[in-house]
């Protein structure tokens, strides 16, 4: 993939496409409050020595642009730089131009800790738009909390984590599990699930989640199995799969094993369309729909908080602002929309409190509301993860997903949930 | 055999020794922020492995491409200690079981695995640091070298536990962390290992274990021993045929070489603070042989240079340009194999020495004219 040259701030042919796109955005939508740097004096709004001048100020992005995680993490930079051009636009934050210094995690988690302490201790960036991993935000966080950094985590994870220093954009576990058991329950009449996922701490906390739940339901899980991450041999539990018959496969699969988990899925005769048995999967987006093939995992159901086909308003604005800036045949995933939102939570934050300080932009967190986000109306919870809708996908063979359900309240972040551990 | 090379160092080993500890101890703790210095003394626990290597490689003749597991196992003994005392009650009171490590709690283990216990106690943990890997290390040697598996099929072999160590490790996550690794490590006995005094601290006892190891490596490369390792580098059945037992030899700089990289990975835990499978594999550990290929694997002291400037060069790469950084890593790779097959220290040998030695001539210091006569150096 490769990336179109974007400056910092907008100009040339990239300010057309912001401007067509995101100039409406913020017109219509952001209704702007032109504030205006002189309003707040750079000693004023920085009392911690971060990178603030009269004019600008400075974030970093910290995402995998090389190695194995790049293909997936690449998505979070654009709309991450996005989100930052459309704000310059809007006349930034606080008066001031966001600059960017982007650093690269490598896929390589000790990688992220030294970039990590690299933005904060030699950048002094204000805040960091970042990570993608499990393993990769646990190895900055120490790094987060020492040097009181803001990081903003994109990504729909396992939870158990609760961080001052971090805001989590994407759903936590309880969030995207239980209202897709609910629903294949209810609308589907699953009786019997067979859980399936890569081995490590993501889709195991979300199975552990997942069984509880579908045991409280008083309904049956008649197996479970996990595979070493890269794992491409599904012949046997397929096999084992198609033994014990269950209404749903839940499939926590991730990377490049889900390209042979479908594949061969369909080869061994399992015809997702018929839905016998079901699949429900939360880890395959947009953008891993990709590399599978649509054809390959045309009627499965995903559930997550955003899919590129949502109509309303902000989403088309977005969808239609991310392919003028980085190119047509793009496409959105769940993450790249909550990466998308970093930038614009922060900027709301910061103007919230009126300072860039750290400790006054989490006291400002809580709280704030994001009515123009793709997904919808968000809103950022005590415990620094946010509200969300979560909706259920049905995977057309284009590669994109037709929403078929979405909970009618926003459903509560509950990183730590009783009863569920 | 001249009677120099029975001294533990000639006058051109005594100067590099000396360049070298000016520039640990002296350049770059005053030339660098906490910071900088903190990923430099990163950058030299790596130079205990690349050290190891020209042991094994570069005298011995013994390729290991998996460095990376004794590596880690020395790190994974210091993170269980440290994770164990991060892992208070008070501090895990959120936990379903207080006081265990949080990852062990995500795993639904109600209590810590029996072989957690002993490193409660940080005196067994230091020794665990260095015994765990020799020992696994004298295991690998015994069967491997016993049987005179040597050359390309060793180092397959050994890429191979490279390989199986990952996948165990990252198999077993409710005993080690799994892929994330064991994060968030924080005290040392109650002393913040965090704090910018500690990283300073912590970069000179790093400086002086590496010192202690050069100066035993220097002992083992001048003393019969490493005549020895380079005798069975170059005809190993010359050496059997004189009554040496050749593997016996093989595997105690095997197991010299794994207990370096075992010093080299509990000091990158404590400095980095954090330990994960991602040191233990096959990249990781091929990575550590370049190290020790671009200083120079038949020069010790290259190997420390080797490790400082490809990771350098990493770093200011992937700073200064994040989306081309790889291929610049790789030019300079391509470039040291092409041009200098000896790397750094080969470089210094033909071009430098030879220069120092004539100014230092003219300004009246007697120098032998030909450095050292060791054979094959």
């Amino acid at each position: 993939m490769s990336e179109p040259k974007f400056p910092k701030t907008l100009a040339g042919p990239s300010r057309r496409a912001v401007l067509a796109g995101g100039a409406a955005l913020t017109a219509s939508l952001f209704a702007p409050k032109h504030l205006r740097a002189a309003d707040y004096p750079t000693a004023e709004v920085n009392t911690t020595g971060l990178a603030v001048t009269d004019d600008t100020v400075t974030i970093g992005i910290l995402h995998s642009i090389t190695g194995t995680m790049a293909i997936s993490e690449t998505g979070s930079v654009q709309a991450e730089k996005l989100a930052i051009a459309q704000i310059n636009e809007m006349g930034g934050i606080l008066g001031r131009k966001i600059e960017f210094i982007q650093e690269d995690g490598a896929s390589d988690w000790p990688t992220f800790a030294e970039k990590a302490k690299k933005l904060l201790v030699s950048d002094k960036v204000a805040s960091v738009m970042g990570c993608w991993t499990s393993a990769s935000r646990k190895a900055v966080l120490p790094v987060f909390e020492q040097y009181n950094g803001m990081l903003y985590y994109p990504t729909f994870y396992e939870g158990l984590e609760q961080s001052p220093n971090v805001i989590y954009t994407g759903q936590e576990a309880t969030q995207q599990i239980i209202a897709g058991i609910d629903w294949v329950a209810e609308t589907k009449g699953a009786k019997s699930f067979y859980l399936l996922g890569s081995d490590y701490i993501w889709p195991r906390t979300s199975n552990k989640i997942a069984r509880k739940h579908i045991e409280k339901l008083g309904l049956k899980v008649v197996g479970e199995d996990y595979y070493p991450l890269g794992h491409t041999q599904f012949n046997s539990v397929i096999n084992k799969i198609r033994l014990k018959k269950p209404d749903v496969i839940y499939a926590i699969i991730v990377g490049g094993s889900n390209v042979a988990f479908y594949k061969q899925l369909k080869a061994a005769g399992i015809d997702m369309t018929k839905e016998k048995p079901l699949l429900l999967t939360i880890s395959v987006t947009e953008d891993e729909i990709r590399g599978i093939g649509g054809e390959n995992i045309e009627g499965a159901y995903a559930c997550m908080k955003y899919f590129q086909s949502l109509t309303n308003e902000n989403n088309m604005e977005f969808v239609k602002a991310f392919k003028e800036m980085w190119g047509e045949d793009m496409v959105i995933g769940d993450v790249t929309q909550a990466a998308y939102l970093g930038p614009w939570l922060w900027k709301a934050a910061v103007e919230a409190a009126g300072s860039f300080d750290v400790d006054k932009v989490r006291e400002a967190s809580p709280g704030i509301e994001l009515t123009t986000a793709p997904e919808g109306y968000v809103k950022v919870h005590e415990n620094h993860h946010l509200w969300s809708k979560t909706r259920v996908g049905h995977a057309k063979v284009d590669g994109q997903y037709e929403v078929v359900y979405e909970t009618a309240d926003l459903v509560e972040p509950d990183p730590f949930p009783e009863g569920y551990q | 055999m001249s009677i120099a090379s029975h001294r533990l160092f000639s006058r051109n080993d005594l100067i590099g020794f000396a360049v070298l500890a000016a520039i640990i101890f002296i350049v770059l703790p005053l030339a660098l922020d906490t910071f900088r210095l903190n990923l430099f003394g990163k950058y030299l626990t790596y130079a205990f492995v690349a050290l190891g290597l020209v042991l094994c490689w570069g005298a011995g003749g013994i390729l290991s491409l998996g460095q990376g597991v004794f590596f880690g196992l020395g790190g994974y003994c210091m993170a269980m200690f440290l994770k164990l005392e991060a892992s208070s009650p008070e501090n895990t009171a959120i936990q379903s079981t207080p006081g265990i490590p949080d990852f062990m709690d995500w795993n639904q283990l109600s209590a810590l695995p029996w072989w957690w216990e002993p490193f409660h106690s940080l005196t067994f943990s230091i020794v665990a640091v260095v015994v765990v890997p020799v020992f696994f290390a004298f295991i690998i040697g015994v069967a491997m070298f016993r049987r005179r598996v040597g050359g390309v099929y060793f180092a397959i072999i050994t890429q191979a536990i490279a390989a199986i160590m990952t996948i165990l490790i990252i198999g077993q996550q409710g005993y080690t962390g799994g892929v994330n690794g064991i994060t968030d490590l924080r005290t040392l006995k109650g002393w913040d290992i965090r704090t910018d005094s500690a990283k300073e601290i912590l970069y000179f006892v790093n400086g002086i274990l590496l010192f202690a190891c050069l100066l035993a490596a220097q002992y083992i490369r001048k003393s019969k021993l490493g005549r020895i390792l380079i005798a069975m580098r170059d005809q190993e059945d010359r050496v059997r045929f004189s009554g040496y037992d050749v593997a016996d030899f093989k595997i105690f700089v095997f197991c010299v070489g794994a207990a370096f990289a075992a010093i080299g990975g509990a000091m990158f835990t404590l400095q980095v603070g954090f330990m994960s499978p991602s040191f233990v594999g096959i990249v990781p550990s091929i990575e550590m042989v370049i190290y020790c290929a671009v200083g120079g694997r038949l020069s010790i002291l290259g190997a420390v240079y080797g490790a400082l400037l490809v990771n350098w060069a990493k770093t200011t790469f992937s700073e200064s340009f994040p989306e081309l950084w790889l291929f610049g890593l790789g030019a300079l790779f391509i470039a040291v194999v092409m041009a200098f097959p000896n790397g750094l220290a080969g470089v210094y040998a033909e071009h430098v020495a030879p220069r120092i030695a004539r100014l230092l001539r003219r300004g009246g210091v007697d120098l032998p004219a030909t450095p050292d006569k060791t054979p094959a150096e």
